[in-house]
């Protein structure tokens, strides 16, 4: 099916293809203890894609303050930590570009500890550091965030398990079933080998696209390292609207 | 070209610092005529109140209507259509909005994403409106659904609109849908 053409309708819609088998984490993972009583036990039903999924929030530049991209720079001083510059393309399966698409990030401080009133292990809150940080994506997909490298930090799922380093990432593309909130994680993190959150994704190439890429060349020259992160949502199935017109 | 899709995480527990919006539970203002709460709760296979989800909707406006340039009919501008709402710590969350109007060949409806702590991937479900039976009977998503689990995605009518509460787990699970 590439297009769902209703006859009730007289719509011919564009369909967004399926992602294969292994590429997102199952609702029921046991490694990590919290998806226990929160997965779904009743199979999914089969949503065909009708306008209400193929349409979906556009959030443009109203949305965003003046330094909402800069996490080092909303508080009277410089936060402590490694400053960064994180940066990459929205792009969709065809890569196509997702151009002014909101961008949505939130993490914890250098010492690993988030600026929520649920957070309270050992670790310092640092008073010029929230973690939150929002941009728009340009018309080529791409978005830049100046921030500080997270820390990892401790949790209470298995003996002796710690988070690796991640910033979360929450990003709309253009249609509803588009949406994706994700984790970016640094390159050669050796905490990988025993967080159930990361190894939830059971296909190997997929996972490794949640790590980003070490970019010399975005890294300023006695002032922050470069990190690079492509986010890919899904492409469209083939879409012969003009086809269809032909033949009507 | 074609390129493997970024893998779905989980928003983790701290997801209210970074997703929550002023104005995010209010898809229209408060004086906006027809304005209606939806509201409920989210538990999880115990029945315990889920106190770290966020709530998401995507709807047409009340002619049935997006404001987005895949909606061939053309967009219709103005309506943000689209709401958030993080769950306090009981569980709860509310949605001010219009009811949509009927899509050609749907019942009028919201799109719902859930994301919590827990959950490495969001889940999708729909709320339908009691008022609208014959629609209601004649929607293929709901036809689809078995009848005995339909009324999980029906919402009930309260004092200043409606309740549409989603059980993840367990008794009365919600319906949810592989987008």
């Amino acid at each position: 099916m590439t297009t769902v053409s209703s006859s009730e309708s007289g719509l011919a819609l564009p369909s967004y293809r399926r992602d294969p088998e292994g590429t997102h984490p199952p609702l029921d993972s046991p490694g990590y203890k919290s998806t226990s009583l929160r997965h779904p036990q009743q199979p999914l039903v089969l949503l065909p894609h009708k306008l209400t999924e193929v349409t979906g929030p556009l959030l443009g530049p109203g949305r965003l303050g003046e330094l909402d991209h800069d996490l080092t720079r909303q508080h009277a001083g410089e936060p402590q930590g490694q400053r960064i510059i994180v940066h990459g393309r929205l792009l969709d399966g065809d890569g196509r570009p997702v151009p002014n698409s909101l961008v949505e990030i939130w993490q914890a401080n250098a010492g690993g500890r988030y600026r929520h009133k649920w957070d309270n292990w050992p670790s310092p809150i640092d008073p010029n550091f929230t973690g939150v940080g929002r941009t728009i994506t340009d018309n080529e997909g791409r978005y830049e965030f100046v921030t500080i490298k997270p820390g990892a930090y401790p949790w209470k799922n298995h003996d002796n398990a710690w988070r690796p380093a991640h910033i979360h990432f929450s990003v709309f593309g253009t249609a509803f079933t588009q949406r994706l909130v994700t984790q970016m994680y640094f390159p050669d993190d050796p905490l990988f080998f025993q967080d159930p959150i990361f190894n939830s994704v059971p296909d190997e190439k997929a996972r490794q696209r949640m790590i980003s890429r070490y970019d010399h060349s975005r890294t300023m020259p006695e002032w922050a390292l470069g990190f690079e992160f492509d986010i890919v949502l899904r492409g469209r199935d083939a879409t012969p609207f003009e086809n269809d017109e032909e033949d009507e | 070209m074609s390129l493997g899709s970024t893998p779905s995480q989980t928003v983790g527990p701290y997801l209210s610092i970074g997703l929550t919006w002023e104005d995010g539970p209010a898809v229209v203002d408060e004086a906006t005529p027809g304005a209606v709460w939806i509201r409920g709760v989210v538990t999880d296979g115990a029945g315990t109140p889920v106190p770290d989800a966020l709530i998401e909707t995507w709807q047409a406006d009340p002619h049935g209507r997006f404001d987005h340039p895949d909606d061939p009919r053309g967009a219709q501008p103005g309506f943000r259509g689209f709401g958030r709402c993080p769950t306090n710590d009981d569980g709860e969350y509310g949605i001010l909005t219009q009811v949509p109007g009927p899509l050609p060949g749907e019942a009028p409806h919201i799109d719902v994403s859930v994301f919590a702590r827990g959950m490495l991937h969001r889940v999708v479900t729909r709320i339908y409106f009691p008022e609208n039976a014959d629609a209601n009977a004649a929607d293929e998503v709901l036809a689809s659904v078995p009848e005995e689990r339909r009324d999980t995605l029906i919402a009930t009518r309260t004092g200043d609109g409606y309740r549409f509460d989603v059980r993840l787990q367990g008794e009365g699970e919600t319906v949810f849908f592989d987008v």
